[in-house]
């Protein structure tokens, strides 16, 4: 079974080795391999993060000072969906607390949290080059802006109904 | 033959029709300036012509690009290895051009770098993407492929002996991964720290070789300041830079966006003309011009030319060219805490003075926007902005960066301060935190 306490998928192995061998030296991949596990897994459990270090020639503490390092690498599980909303300058000033507050009502948690359902994490992010569209915010890569309540509520039906 | 573009950054942008393919991209004048370096220019010239068209680099430091390659050493690519990299890491807030340039058309960066690189005789090329640029990620892929398999890229390009290829780094989203020796870092899959300087990175880059890191849009000039000529590109400027710029406008105006136009257009022009004004409702108060790293003007500030020494000359810095505004309506100490979050979130930590005092200056701005601030705390950030807004105190540029708008806001808003504190709350609550 496809698990993340079980050791990756030989074709994940062989194509961080590929990663590896297009740099000068393999630790360069770091960042391309732990995200190719989060993108299979949604997050990169320490069993997936020591066998990428094997592959890498890394300690496992090295490269899990580089995963630790970056606000897009996720060392802890995750919801089904993602929804990172921009708490930078101009989408605050276009509102996006009140919006933050309407999202942990709804959804009953606070930012860093996971929905007791598991469908939705809520995480703040910085400024991510939408600002002409503020408030902004990603759930799972995709871009939303000018975002209000109702666009929102709808949202999250939508994507409590996704797999 | 149709005159050269007045914005020729954005002539081939459509957002409604997606980027341009290769041949779109020939057609509208794309490849030209690749042809004519490759058959008739030494890569020198290159240099002397970038040098002439008195581009600055549009990352924000704004120093001269051809002067920068100048101290690259010039030995040819084949008897070492040498990078050049395209910082498109963009994660100051407010600043949104670089995306526009990446999705809108990714041909014309990677005609950049091909200059650039022959310029500097680099073989490898890297673009350095912030992970959140999804779209821009998948179509520069496409359009690297493109480019390979039309001869544009790859081995011997157009048959002149000179080899160039890119490959993109997605990164993990870290802002100071924009700054240029801890992208390095970076891209050597380290924590990204700041390296301290020399040796320079035109010396002993990544992995110690020769390496040339330059902003998108930076790069996104070189095309036409090649094909169109060094003078034609330094007429485009109403001052004494050259070229386009591109300005961007956020915060409570009628129209937010981003425009490409001669580098010093009056601001006044800019907010007034091209983003609509102010909302109905809400005033000019203060903006910071170039970015959450860049000093507040006064509403009176707004004739000032938005070219690197006119914006300096007025107590700020041009930045990337991209403004937020303040309005009247909201709370410039919420402001001010929200840009400090910001940069005590994201110093990586590497010295102490940034690591220890930017979360210091965060808790002191939490007590004063609620209301529990005391008369003492305006000393400490006064200090604060003193020691960490001097350079050469801290590694690299974050902690400057982050006092710029402090230290500007403690003179600007010091009633503001002042009423927090003496009322014990925040007088303005619109807009401030709930
Ligand atoms: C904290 C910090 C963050 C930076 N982020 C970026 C960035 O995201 N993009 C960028 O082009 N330059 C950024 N810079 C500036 C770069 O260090 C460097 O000056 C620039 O990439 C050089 O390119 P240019 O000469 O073409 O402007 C940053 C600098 C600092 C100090
Ligand atoms: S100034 Fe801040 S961000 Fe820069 S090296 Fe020091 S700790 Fe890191
Ligand atoms: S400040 Fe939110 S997208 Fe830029």
């Amino acid at each position: 079974m496809l698990t993340v306490e079980n050791p990756l998928p030989v074709p994940m192995r062989r194509e961080i080795l590929a990663l590896a061998a297009q740099e000068l030296h393999p630790r360069g991949a770091g960042v391309a391999a732990l995200r190719l596990v989060q993108a299979r897994f949604g997050w990169v459990s320490t069993t997936h993060l020591r066998e990428v270090a094997v592959l890498l020639g890394m300690s496992a503490d090295d490269l899990d000072g580089v995963a630790t390092y970056f606000n897009l690498l996720f060392r802890r599980p995750v919801g089904r969906h993602v929804i990172m909303l921009c708490d930078s300058v101009s989408c605050w000033i276009m509102g996006r607390e009140p919006l933050c507050a309407h999202l942990c009502r709804k959804l009953n948690i606070r930012p860093g949290e996971t929905t007791a359902d598991n469908a939705i994490t809520l995480l703040p992010t910085v400024c991510i080059g939408h600002c002409d569209h503020a408030p902004a915010m990603l759930v799972d890569n995709t871009l939303h802006g000018d975002v209000d309540t109702t666009t929102l509520d709808h949202l999250i039906d939508t994507l409590r109904d996704t797999p | 033959m149709t005159p050269p573009s007045e914005r020729p950054l954005t002539a081939m942008i459509d957002p409604a029709a997606g980027p341009p393919d290769c041949t779109a991209y020939e057609h509208n004048g794309g490849w030209q300036a690749t042809r004519k370096a490759l058959s008739s220019l030494a890569p020198a010239e290159i240099i002397d012509m970038v040098t002439r068209s008195k581009l600055r680099g549009r990352g924000g430091a704004g120093f001269g690009t051809g002067q920068k390659w100048s101290f690259v050493p010039k030995e040819p690519a084949t008897d070492r290895r040498k990078y050049l990299i395209a910082n498109a890491d963009e994660m100051e807030p407010g600043t949104f051009k670089d995306r526009w340039l990446l999705e809108g058309n990714p041909l014309q960066l990677i005609e950049g770098m091909i200059l650039a690189a022959y310029g500097v005789q680099a073989r490898h090329g890297i673009v350095f993407l912030r992970g959140e640029y999804d779209l821009a990620r998948t179509r520069l892929h496409r359009a690297i492929g493109e480019a390979r398999q039309q001869g544009w890229l790859g081995e011997n390009i157009l048959g002149s002996g000179f080899s160039f290829d890119i490959h993109v780094h997605s990164s993990a989203g870290r802002y100071i991964c924009g700054e240029e020796t801890a992208l390095l870092t970076a891209l050597e899959g380290r924590r990204a720290t700041p390296r301290s300087k020399p040796p320079f990175p035109q010396t002993g880059g990544l992995w110690g070789a020769p390496s040339v890191v330059n902003n998108v849009e930076t790069l996104c000039n070189l095309p036409h300041i090649i094909a169109n000529g060094p003078e034609w590109f330094a007429g485009l400027g109403l001052g004494e830079d050259g070229g386009t710029k591109i300005y961007g406008v956020s915060g409570r105006v009628a129209k937010p966006g981003a425009w490409e136009l001669p580098i010093g257009t009056p601001l006044r022009q800019i907010i007034e003309e091209h983003a609509g004004g102010m909302r109905a409702g809400y005033r000019l108060r203060a903006l910071l011009p170039g970015g959450a790293s860049t000093a507040f003007l006064d509403a009176d500030a707004i004739d000032v030319a938005m070219d690197y020494g006119s914006v300096e000359k007025a107590g700020s810095r041009l930045g990337t060219g991209m403004a937020i505004i303040l309005d009247d309506r909201t709370c410039p100490i919420g402001m001010i805490r929200n840009l400090e979050h910001f940069f005590a979130q994201e110093s990586c930590g590497w010295c102490t003075p940034c690591r220890d005092g930017l979360p210091w200056v965060e808790r002191l701005l939490d007590a004063i926007e609620d209301g529990t601030g005391q008369e003492e705390d305006m000393d400490q950030l006064g200090r604060h902005a003193r020691m960490l807004g001097a350079p050469g105190r801290t590694f690299c540029a974050h902690a400057p960066g982050a006092m710029a708008p402090l230290a500007s806001g403690l003179k600007l808003f010091a009633a503001d301060f002042a009423a927090h504190i003496q009322q014990g709350r925040c007088p303005q609550r619109e807009g401030a935190r709930p």
